[in-house]
Protein backbone atom coordinates (compact mmCIF):
# COMPACT_ATOMS: atom_id res chain seq x y z
CA UNK A 1 0.00 0.00 0.00
CA UNK A 2 1.52 3.36 -0.77
CA UNK A 3 1.53 6.63 1.24
CA UNK A 4 1.67 9.60 1.10
CA UNK A 5 4.77 11.45 0.90
CA UNK A 6 4.07 13.85 4.09
CA UNK A 7 3.25 10.76 6.11
CA UNK A 8 6.55 9.62 6.24
CA UNK A 9 8.35 12.24 8.36
CA UNK A 10 7.76 10.41 11.60
CA UNK A 11 8.89 7.24 10.40
CA UNK A 12 12.01 5.26 11.70
CA UNK A 13 15.18 4.43 11.22
CA UNK A 14 14.44 0.61 10.72
CA UNK A 15 10.98 0.92 8.92
CA UNK A 16 11.33 -0.62 4.96
CA UNK A 17 9.59 1.53 2.78
CA UNK A 18 8.13 -0.66 -0.22
CA UNK A 19 8.53 0.77 -3.55
CA UNK A 20 5.43 2.63 -4.76
CA UNK A 21 3.18 1.05 -7.17
CA UNK A 22 0.47 3.10 -8.80
CA UNK A 23 -3.31 1.25 -7.46
CA UNK A 24 -4.63 -0.55 -10.46
CA UNK A 25 -7.49 1.43 -12.18
CA UNK A 26 -7.02 5.15 -10.07
CA UNK A 27 -5.97 6.33 -13.59
CA UNK A 28 -8.70 6.02 -15.24
CA UNK A 29 -11.33 5.96 -12.64
CA UNK A 30 -14.94 5.63 -14.49
CA UNK A 31 -16.74 7.45 -11.28
CA UNK A 32 -15.16 10.79 -11.40
CA UNK A 33 -13.89 9.86 -7.68
CA UNK A 34 -10.88 11.71 -6.75
CA UNK A 35 -8.36 8.83 -6.42
CA UNK A 36 -7.06 8.71 -2.70
CA UNK A 37 -4.40 6.30 -3.33
CA UNK A 38 -2.87 7.74 -6.03
CA UNK A 39 0.35 9.84 -4.53
CA UNK A 40 1.44 12.28 -6.86
CA UNK A 41 0.73 13.20 -10.76
CA UNK A 42 3.33 12.28 -12.87
CA UNK A 43 3.70 15.91 -14.03
CA UNK A 44 4.76 16.71 -10.15
CA UNK A 45 7.48 14.46 -10.58
CA UNK A 46 9.10 15.60 -13.86
CA UNK A 47 8.18 19.35 -12.56
CA UNK A 48 9.98 18.78 -9.64
CA UNK A 49 13.51 17.06 -10.72
CA UNK A 50 13.36 19.97 -13.51
CA UNK A 51 12.98 22.31 -11.07
CA UNK A 52 15.75 20.85 -8.91
CA UNK A 53 18.35 19.98 -12.05
CA UNK A 54 17.56 23.69 -13.31
CA UNK A 55 18.54 25.06 -9.89
CA UNK A 56 21.38 22.59 -9.31
CA UNK A 57 22.59 23.55 -13.23
CA UNK A 58 22.48 27.49 -12.25
CA UNK A 59 24.89 26.63 -8.67
CA UNK A 60 27.01 24.75 -11.06
CA UNK A 61 27.65 27.64 -13.47
CA UNK A 62 28.12 29.85 -11.05
CA UNK A 63 31.00 28.20 -9.20
CA UNK A 64 32.45 27.09 -12.47
CA UNK A 65 32.98 30.97 -13.37
CA UNK A 66 34.31 31.86 -9.60
CA UNK A 67 36.55 28.74 -9.90
CA UNK A 68 37.81 28.57 -13.78
CA UNK A 69 39.51 31.66 -13.71
CA UNK A 70 41.36 30.26 -10.54
CA UNK A 71 42.11 26.98 -12.40
CA UNK A 72 43.66 28.65 -15.48
CA UNK A 73 46.09 31.20 -13.51
CA UNK A 74 47.24 28.20 -11.39
CA UNK A 75 47.86 25.97 -14.46
CA UNK A 76 49.44 28.85 -16.22
CA UNK A 77 51.67 29.87 -13.29
CA UNK A 78 52.67 26.25 -13.23
CA UNK A 79 53.51 26.66 -16.73
CA UNK A 80 55.21 29.15 -16.34
CA UNK A 81 57.56 28.00 -13.32
CA UNK A 82 58.03 25.02 -15.28
CA UNK A 83 59.56 26.56 -18.32
CA UNK A 84 61.50 29.16 -16.03
CA UNK A 85 63.26 25.99 -14.55
CA UNK A 86 64.12 24.04 -17.60
CA UNK A 87 65.58 26.52 -19.72
CA UNK A 88 67.54 28.15 -16.67
CA UNK A 89 66.09 31.22 -15.78
CA UNK A 90 64.77 33.09 -18.95
CA UNK A 91 63.86 36.62 -18.59
CA UNK A 92 60.70 36.14 -20.49
CA UNK A 93 59.18 33.35 -22.94
CA UNK A 94 57.05 33.47 -26.09
CA UNK A 95 55.23 30.91 -27.66
CA UNK A 96 55.42 29.81 -30.88
CA UNK A 97 53.03 27.51 -32.78
CA UNK A 98 53.63 25.14 -35.23
CA UNK A 99 51.67 25.99 -38.45
CA UNK A 100 52.30 23.57 -41.36
CA UNK A 101 55.76 22.29 -40.81
CA UNK A 102 57.33 25.82 -39.62
CA UNK A 103 57.34 28.02 -35.95
CA UNK A 104 55.92 31.14 -35.90
CA UNK A 105 54.91 33.16 -32.79
CA UNK A 106 51.86 35.07 -35.15
CA UNK A 107 49.79 31.93 -36.10
CA UNK A 108 46.98 33.09 -38.93
CA UNK A 109 43.59 34.62 -37.51
CA UNK A 110 41.90 32.12 -38.87
CA UNK A 111 43.84 29.07 -36.95
CA UNK A 112 42.91 27.70 -33.90
CA UNK A 113 45.64 28.39 -31.68
CA UNK A 114 44.16 25.60 -28.73
CA UNK A 115 44.66 22.90 -31.18
CA UNK A 116 48.24 23.33 -32.40
CA UNK A 117 51.45 22.06 -31.58
CA UNK A 118 53.70 24.98 -29.49
CA UNK A 119 56.88 25.52 -27.97
CA UNK A 120 57.89 27.93 -25.76
CA UNK A 121 61.35 29.94 -26.41
CA UNK A 122 63.14 31.96 -23.60
CA UNK A 123 65.07 35.01 -24.13
CA UNK A 124 68.00 36.00 -21.45
CA UNK A 125 67.57 39.92 -20.10
CA UNK A 126 69.99 40.75 -23.07
CA UNK A 127 67.10 39.26 -25.43
CA UNK A 128 69.14 36.35 -26.86
CA UNK A 129 67.01 33.09 -27.04
CA UNK A 130 68.40 31.17 -24.57
CA UNK A 131 66.41 27.71 -25.97
CA UNK A 132 62.98 26.33 -26.43
CA UNK A 133 60.99 24.80 -23.79
CA UNK A 134 58.53 21.90 -25.04
CA UNK A 135 55.97 20.00 -23.19
CA UNK A 136 55.17 16.21 -24.14
CA UNK A 137 53.48 13.17 -22.74
CA UNK A 138 53.95 9.46 -23.08
CA UNK A 139 53.00 6.49 -21.12
CA UNK A 140 54.72 5.65 -18.20
CA UNK A 141 54.87 2.43 -16.21
CA UNK A 142 51.52 3.26 -13.94
CA UNK A 143 50.01 5.90 -16.53
CA UNK A 144 51.15 8.98 -18.78
CA UNK A 145 53.54 11.02 -17.50
CA UNK A 146 53.75 14.60 -18.56
CA UNK A 147 57.17 16.61 -19.07
CA UNK A 148 58.64 19.66 -20.34
CA UNK A 149 62.16 19.95 -21.45
CA UNK A 150 64.24 22.64 -22.29
CA UNK A 151 66.27 22.19 -25.60
CA UNK A 152 68.83 24.36 -27.15
CA UNK A 153 69.13 23.47 -30.71
CA UNK A 154 72.15 25.71 -30.98
CA UNK A 155 74.45 23.03 -28.97
CA UNK A 156 71.84 20.41 -29.64
CA UNK A 157 71.66 19.77 -25.89
CA UNK A 158 68.64 19.05 -23.68
CA UNK A 159 69.23 21.48 -21.21
CA UNK A 160 66.59 20.69 -18.79
CA UNK A 161 63.72 18.64 -17.50
CA UNK A 162 60.64 18.54 -14.93
CA UNK A 163 58.09 16.06 -14.52
CA UNK A 164 54.76 17.89 -14.23
CA UNK A 165 52.25 15.01 -13.64
CA UNK A 166 53.42 11.30 -13.14
CA UNK A 167 51.45 8.67 -11.30
CA UNK A 168 54.51 6.37 -11.05
CA UNK A 169 55.28 4.15 -8.16
CA UNK A 170 55.66 5.79 -4.58
CA UNK A 171 58.89 5.76 -3.47
CA UNK A 172 60.67 4.17 -7.08
CA UNK A 173 59.07 5.28 -10.21
CA UNK A 174 57.75 8.84 -8.37
CA UNK A 175 61.94 9.72 -8.80
CA UNK A 176 61.97 10.69 -12.11
CA UNK A 177 60.54 14.00 -10.73
CA UNK A 178 61.80 13.66 -7.08
CA UNK A 179 65.54 12.31 -7.58
CA UNK A 180 67.41 15.28 -7.98
CA UNK A 181 70.76 13.82 -9.12
CA UNK A 182 68.24 12.23 -12.26
CA UNK A 183 67.15 15.64 -12.86
CA UNK A 184 70.12 17.34 -13.28
CA UNK A 185 71.34 14.40 -15.29
CA UNK A 186 69.09 16.46 -18.51
CA UNK A 187 70.87 19.55 -18.06
CA UNK A 188 73.86 19.50 -20.62
CA UNK A 189 73.20 15.89 -22.67
CA UNK A 190 73.16 15.87 -26.38
CA UNK A 191 70.56 14.24 -28.20
CA UNK A 192 69.05 11.70 -28.56
CA UNK A 193 69.71 10.90 -25.69
CA UNK A 194 70.67 7.30 -24.27
CA UNK A 195 70.22 5.70 -21.11
CA UNK A 196 72.98 4.01 -19.42
CA UNK A 197 72.82 1.91 -15.77
CA UNK A 198 73.97 3.93 -13.14
CA UNK A 199 78.05 3.23 -12.87
CA UNK A 200 77.93 2.48 -16.34
CA UNK A 201 78.48 5.21 -18.52
CA UNK A 202 81.39 5.15 -20.76
CA UNK A 203 81.09 9.45 -21.16
CA UNK A 204 79.89 9.82 -24.38
CA UNK A 205 77.97 13.39 -24.03
CA UNK A 206 74.34 11.67 -24.78
CA UNK A 207 74.20 9.46 -22.05
CA UNK A 208 71.92 9.79 -18.52
CA UNK A 209 72.01 7.45 -15.96
CA UNK A 210 68.81 6.04 -15.09
CA UNK A 211 67.25 5.27 -11.32
CA UNK A 212 68.13 2.14 -10.22
CA UNK A 213 64.55 0.25 -9.35
CA UNK A 214 62.80 2.93 -11.78
CA UNK A 215 64.50 1.71 -14.95
CA UNK A 216 60.77 1.67 -17.07
CA UNK A 217 60.26 4.85 -15.72
CA UNK A 218 63.54 6.21 -16.15
CA UNK A 219 63.52 4.76 -19.60
CA UNK A 220 60.01 6.45 -20.64
CA UNK A 221 61.12 9.93 -19.73
CA UNK A 222 64.22 9.63 -22.00
CA UNK A 223 62.06 7.57 -24.81
CA UNK A 224 59.29 10.74 -24.32
CA UNK A 225 61.68 13.37 -24.84
CA UNK A 226 63.48 11.28 -28.03
CA UNK A 227 60.53 10.80 -29.68
CA UNK A 228 59.42 14.17 -29.33
CA UNK A 229 62.19 15.69 -31.00
CA UNK A 230 62.44 13.23 -33.52
CA UNK A 231 58.72 15.19 -34.64
CA UNK A 232 59.58 18.15 -33.66
CA UNK A 233 63.70 18.85 -34.01
CA UNK A 234 63.38 19.28 -37.38
CA UNK A 235 60.92 22.85 -37.41
CA UNK A 236 62.35 23.63 -34.11
CA UNK A 237 66.19 24.04 -35.61
CA UNK A 238 64.45 25.78 -38.80
CA UNK A 239 63.16 27.82 -37.24
CA UNK A 240 65.85 28.72 -34.49
CA UNK A 241 68.17 28.89 -37.57
CA UNK A 242 66.23 31.15 -39.81
CA UNK A 243 66.39 34.14 -37.79
CA UNK A 244 62.90 34.30 -37.04
CA UNK A 245 63.87 33.35 -33.47
CA UNK A 246 65.24 37.06 -33.39
CA UNK A 247 63.11 38.75 -35.27
CA UNK A 248 60.62 37.53 -32.41
CA UNK A 249 62.98 39.52 -30.44
CA UNK A 250 61.89 42.76 -31.90
CA UNK A 251 58.25 42.07 -31.33
CA UNK A 252 58.55 41.65 -27.96
CA UNK A 253 55.94 43.84 -26.93
CA UNK A 254 53.50 42.25 -28.54
CA UNK A 255 51.31 40.29 -26.78
CA UNK A 256 52.09 37.14 -27.83
CA UNK A 257 55.85 37.31 -25.60
CA UNK A 258 55.24 36.33 -21.46
CA UNK A 259 57.39 38.28 -18.61
CA UNK A 260 58.15 35.27 -16.80
CA UNK A 261 56.82 37.41 -13.50
CA UNK A 262 53.50 37.97 -15.16
CA UNK A 263 52.30 35.09 -16.48
CA UNK A 264 49.32 35.08 -19.50
CA UNK A 265 48.95 31.82 -21.51
CA UNK A 266 46.93 28.59 -22.11
CA UNK A 267 47.51 25.60 -20.31
CA UNK A 268 50.45 22.57 -21.02
CA UNK A 269 49.13 20.32 -23.71
CA UNK B 1 10.59 4.84 16.52
CA UNK B 2 13.89 5.44 18.11
CA UNK B 3 14.04 8.81 19.92
CA UNK B 4 17.61 10.19 20.25
CA UNK B 5 18.85 13.37 22.30
CA UNK B 6 20.12 15.80 20.29
CA UNK B 7 23.60 15.15 22.00
CA UNK B 8 23.21 11.64 20.87
CA UNK B 9 22.42 12.76 17.39
CA UNK B 10 25.89 14.92 17.47
CA UNK B 11 27.94 12.42 18.95
CA UNK B 12 27.53 8.65 18.23
CA UNK B 13 28.32 9.67 14.52
CA UNK B 14 31.87 10.89 15.99
CA UNK B 15 32.67 7.63 18.07
CA UNK B 16 30.21 4.88 18.52
CA UNK B 17 28.28 4.58 15.20
CA UNK B 18 31.44 5.64 13.61
CA UNK B 19 30.51 5.66 9.80
CA UNK B 20 33.66 3.58 8.68
CA UNK B 21 35.61 2.23 11.55
CA UNK B 22 31.71 1.13 13.19
CA UNK B 23 29.89 0.90 10.27
CA UNK B 24 32.47 0.18 7.72
CA UNK B 25 30.90 2.16 4.90
CA UNK B 26 32.90 4.94 3.19
CA UNK B 27 36.11 2.13 2.32
CA UNK B 28 36.54 2.87 -0.85
CA UNK B 29 37.82 6.43 -0.01
CA UNK B 30 38.78 5.33 3.36
CA UNK B 31 41.38 2.98 1.60
CA UNK B 32 42.62 5.04 -1.85
CA UNK B 33 43.51 8.24 -0.34
CA UNK B 34 44.53 7.84 2.55
CA UNK B 35 48.49 7.60 1.90
CA UNK B 36 49.03 10.82 3.49
CA UNK B 37 47.42 13.12 6.30
CA UNK B 38 46.90 16.19 4.00
CA UNK B 39 45.39 13.77 1.16
CA UNK B 40 43.05 12.36 3.99
CA UNK B 41 42.01 16.00 5.72
CA UNK B 42 41.44 17.37 2.22
CA UNK B 43 38.79 14.01 1.44
CA UNK B 44 37.27 14.31 4.98
CA UNK B 45 36.70 17.86 4.51
CA UNK B 46 35.03 17.79 0.72
CA UNK B 47 32.88 14.74 2.36
CA UNK B 48 32.09 17.03 5.44
CA UNK B 49 31.24 19.82 3.82
CA UNK B 50 28.66 17.61 1.16
CA UNK B 51 26.92 15.92 3.64
CA UNK B 52 26.19 19.43 6.25
CA UNK B 53 25.27 20.58 2.93
CA UNK B 54 23.06 17.48 1.56
CA UNK B 55 21.72 17.17 4.89
CA UNK B 56 20.29 20.81 5.58
CA UNK B 57 18.95 20.54 1.66
CA UNK B 58 17.56 17.71 1.89
CA UNK B 59 15.93 18.06 5.46
CA UNK B 60 14.30 21.78 4.44
CA UNK B 61 13.14 20.12 1.41
CA UNK B 62 11.16 16.75 3.10
CA UNK B 63 8.26 18.25 2.16
CA UNK B 64 8.48 19.12 -0.84
CA UNK B 65 10.38 16.41 -3.07
CA UNK B 66 7.70 13.16 -3.92
CA UNK B 67 8.63 10.16 -2.40
CA UNK B 68 8.83 8.30 -5.41
CA UNK B 69 11.45 10.70 -6.59
CA UNK B 70 13.32 11.19 -3.59
CA UNK B 71 16.20 9.01 -4.41
CA UNK B 72 16.87 11.06 -7.20
CA UNK B 73 16.29 14.43 -5.82
CA UNK B 74 19.09 13.14 -3.55
CA UNK B 75 21.69 12.59 -5.78
CA UNK B 76 21.05 15.21 -7.61
CA UNK B 77 21.48 17.34 -4.27
CA UNK B 78 24.72 15.55 -3.67
CA UNK B 79 26.06 15.82 -6.92
CA UNK B 80 25.89 19.29 -7.02
CA UNK B 81 27.55 19.84 -3.75
CA UNK B 82 29.92 17.36 -4.81
CA UNK B 83 30.74 19.55 -8.23
CA UNK B 84 30.93 22.20 -6.15
CA UNK B 85 33.73 20.71 -3.82
CA UNK B 86 35.56 19.54 -6.66
CA UNK B 87 35.68 22.90 -8.48
CA UNK B 88 36.57 25.32 -4.94
CA UNK B 89 39.70 22.39 -4.35
CA UNK B 90 40.62 22.84 -7.83
CA UNK B 91 40.81 26.07 -7.17
CA UNK B 92 42.11 26.74 -3.61
CA UNK B 93 44.68 24.06 -3.13
CA UNK B 94 45.36 22.22 -6.79
CA UNK B 95 48.23 20.52 -5.61
CA UNK B 96 45.43 17.97 -3.29
CA UNK B 97 42.73 17.75 -5.80
CA UNK B 98 45.07 16.70 -8.33
CA UNK B 99 46.10 14.06 -5.63
CA UNK B 100 42.63 13.22 -5.25
CA UNK B 101 42.22 12.45 -8.37
CA UNK B 102 38.66 10.83 -9.20
CA UNK B 103 37.99 10.11 -5.38
CA UNK B 104 36.06 14.04 -4.87
CA UNK B 105 33.76 13.04 -8.09
CA UNK B 106 33.28 9.72 -6.10
CA UNK B 107 31.92 11.34 -3.38
CA UNK B 108 28.65 11.47 -4.80
CA UNK B 109 27.72 7.33 -4.91
CA UNK B 110 29.65 7.37 -0.68
CA UNK B 111 26.93 5.42 0.56
CA UNK B 112 27.66 7.61 4.23
CA UNK B 113 26.17 10.71 2.47
CA UNK B 114 22.93 8.90 0.76
CA UNK B 115 22.67 6.78 3.49
CA UNK B 116 22.42 9.58 6.15
CA UNK B 117 19.42 11.31 4.01
CA UNK B 118 17.57 8.63 3.61
CA UNK B 119 17.96 7.33 7.06
CA UNK B 120 17.74 10.63 9.13
CA UNK B 121 17.88 13.86 7.37
CA UNK B 122 14.61 12.75 5.28
CA UNK B 123 12.35 12.32 8.47
CA UNK B 124 13.77 15.08 10.94
CA UNK B 125 14.09 18.80 11.68
CA UNK B 126 17.10 20.88 9.87
CA UNK B 127 18.61 21.32 13.48
CA UNK B 128 18.91 17.66 14.13
CA UNK B 129 20.21 16.65 10.28
CA UNK B 130 22.99 19.62 10.88
CA UNK B 131 23.97 17.59 14.05
CA UNK B 132 23.87 14.34 12.54
CA UNK B 133 25.85 15.63 9.84
CA UNK B 134 28.33 17.05 11.84
CA UNK B 135 28.59 13.94 13.87
CA UNK B 136 28.82 11.60 10.55
CA UNK B 137 31.11 13.82 9.05
CA UNK B 138 33.74 14.25 11.89
CA UNK B 139 33.97 10.71 12.37
CA UNK B 140 34.64 10.49 8.85
CA UNK B 141 37.56 12.53 9.12
CA UNK B 142 38.09 10.91 12.68
CA UNK B 143 38.89 7.70 10.92
CA UNK B 144 40.81 8.95 7.78
CA UNK B 145 42.97 11.04 10.07
CA UNK B 146 44.08 7.50 11.49
CA UNK B 147 44.59 5.99 8.30
CA UNK B 148 46.23 8.48 7.15
CA UNK B 149 48.77 9.51 9.88
CA UNK B 150 49.20 5.84 10.87
CA UNK B 151 50.37 5.24 7.20
CA UNK B 152 52.41 8.39 6.35
CA UNK B 153 54.57 8.14 9.44
CA UNK B 154 54.91 4.44 8.52
CA UNK B 155 55.14 4.77 4.65
CA UNK B 156 57.06 8.32 4.48
CA UNK B 157 57.94 9.00 7.60
CA UNK B 158 56.33 12.19 7.98
CA UNK B 159 53.04 13.42 9.00
CA UNK B 160 52.05 16.60 7.11
CA UNK B 161 54.87 16.85 5.31
CA UNK B 162 56.95 17.50 7.81
CA UNK B 163 60.00 14.95 8.45
CA UNK B 164 59.54 13.26 11.96
CA UNK B 165 62.65 10.91 11.58
CA UNK B 166 66.59 11.09 10.74
CA UNK B 167 68.38 10.57 7.56
CA UNK B 168 68.30 6.64 8.63
CA UNK B 169 64.65 5.80 8.46
CA UNK B 170 64.03 3.63 5.56
CA UNK B 171 60.51 4.88 4.54
CA UNK B 172 58.07 1.40 4.58
CA UNK B 173 57.21 2.14 1.60
CA UNK B 174 54.22 -0.57 1.01
CA UNK B 175 52.15 1.13 3.41
CA UNK B 176 51.48 4.14 1.16
CA UNK B 177 50.44 2.09 -1.40
CA UNK B 178 47.51 0.43 -1.99
CA UNK B 179 48.10 -2.93 0.35
CA UNK B 180 49.12 -0.14 3.00
CA UNK B 181 45.28 0.90 3.35
CA UNK B 182 44.07 -2.83 3.51
CA UNK B 183 46.89 -3.77 6.10
CA UNK B 184 45.78 -0.02 8.08
CA UNK B 185 42.44 -0.51 7.82
CA UNK B 186 43.00 -4.25 9.14
CA UNK B 187 44.88 -3.32 11.98
CA UNK B 188 42.61 -0.45 13.23
CA UNK B 189 39.01 -2.51 13.11
CA UNK B 190 40.91 -4.89 15.36
CA UNK B 191 42.13 -2.51 17.79
CA UNK B 192 38.85 -1.04 17.68
CA UNK B 193 37.08 -4.16 18.15
CA UNK B 194 38.97 -5.57 21.07
CA UNK B 195 38.45 -2.14 22.81
CA UNK B 196 34.61 -2.48 22.22
CA UNK B 197 34.75 -6.08 23.20
CA UNK B 198 37.07 -5.38 26.19
CA UNK B 199 34.56 -6.16 28.96
CA UNK B 200 33.63 -9.63 27.67
CA UNK B 201 35.91 -11.79 29.69
CA UNK B 202 35.75 -15.91 28.88
CA UNK B 203 36.15 -17.83 32.15
CA UNK B 204 37.06 -21.16 31.18
CA UNK B 205 37.01 -23.44 34.47
CA UNK B 206 39.03 -26.21 34.56
CA UNK B 207 37.05 -28.61 36.14
CA UNK B 208 34.14 -28.13 33.67
CA UNK B 209 33.71 -30.41 30.48
CA UNK B 210 36.12 -29.83 27.77
CA UNK B 211 35.19 -26.90 25.59
CA UNK B 212 32.35 -25.24 27.52
CA UNK B 213 32.75 -21.24 27.83
CA UNK B 214 31.30 -19.29 30.46
CA UNK B 215 30.67 -15.23 29.63
CA UNK B 216 30.67 -12.76 32.21
CA UNK B 217 29.76 -9.36 31.19
CA UNK B 218 31.22 -6.55 32.68
CA UNK B 219 29.08 -3.31 33.23
CA UNK B 220 31.00 -1.62 30.07
CA UNK B 221 31.83 1.95 31.94
CA UNK B 222 31.54 4.19 28.46
CA UNK B 223 28.41 2.79 27.34
CA UNK B 224 27.65 -0.25 25.66
CA UNK B 225 28.84 0.23 22.28
CA UNK B 226 27.94 -3.37 20.62
CA UNK B 227 24.67 -3.01 21.63
CA UNK B 228 23.86 0.79 21.13
CA UNK B 229 24.83 0.60 17.78
CA UNK B 230 23.05 -1.93 16.36
CA UNK B 231 24.90 -1.62 13.02
CA UNK B 232 26.99 -4.91 13.06
CA UNK B 233 23.77 -7.10 14.25
CA UNK B 234 23.33 -8.69 17.26
CA UNK B 235 26.12 -9.64 19.16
Amino acid sequence: MSRRPDERDGGSDSEVRLPMVPDVGAEGNASGDAPRNVDVSALRLVATLALAGGLAGLVIVLVYQWSQPRIEAHQARVLTEAIYEVLGGPERYETAFLVGDAFTVAPPATADTAALERVYVGFDEAGRPMGVAVAAAEPGFQDVIRLIFGFDPGSGEVVGMKVLESKETPGLGDKIGKDSAFVAEFSGVAVPLAGVKAGRASGTPNEVDMITGATISSRAVIDIINHRLEGLGAPIRQYWASGAVEAGRAASDEPVSVSVSGPRTGGVR
Amino acid sequence: MNVTTPQQDLLRGVWKENPVLVQLLGLCPALAVTNTVANAIAMGLATFFVLLGSSILVSLLKNVIPSEVRISAYILIIATFVTMADMILAAVVPDIHKALGAFIALIVVNCIILGRQEAFASKRSVGRAILDAVGTGAGFIVALLMMGGFREVLGNGSFLGHALFGPGFEPWIIMILPPGGFFTLGFILLAFGWWKDRGVVSVKPRRWPHGVTVQTRIPDPVGDVAAASGARGAR
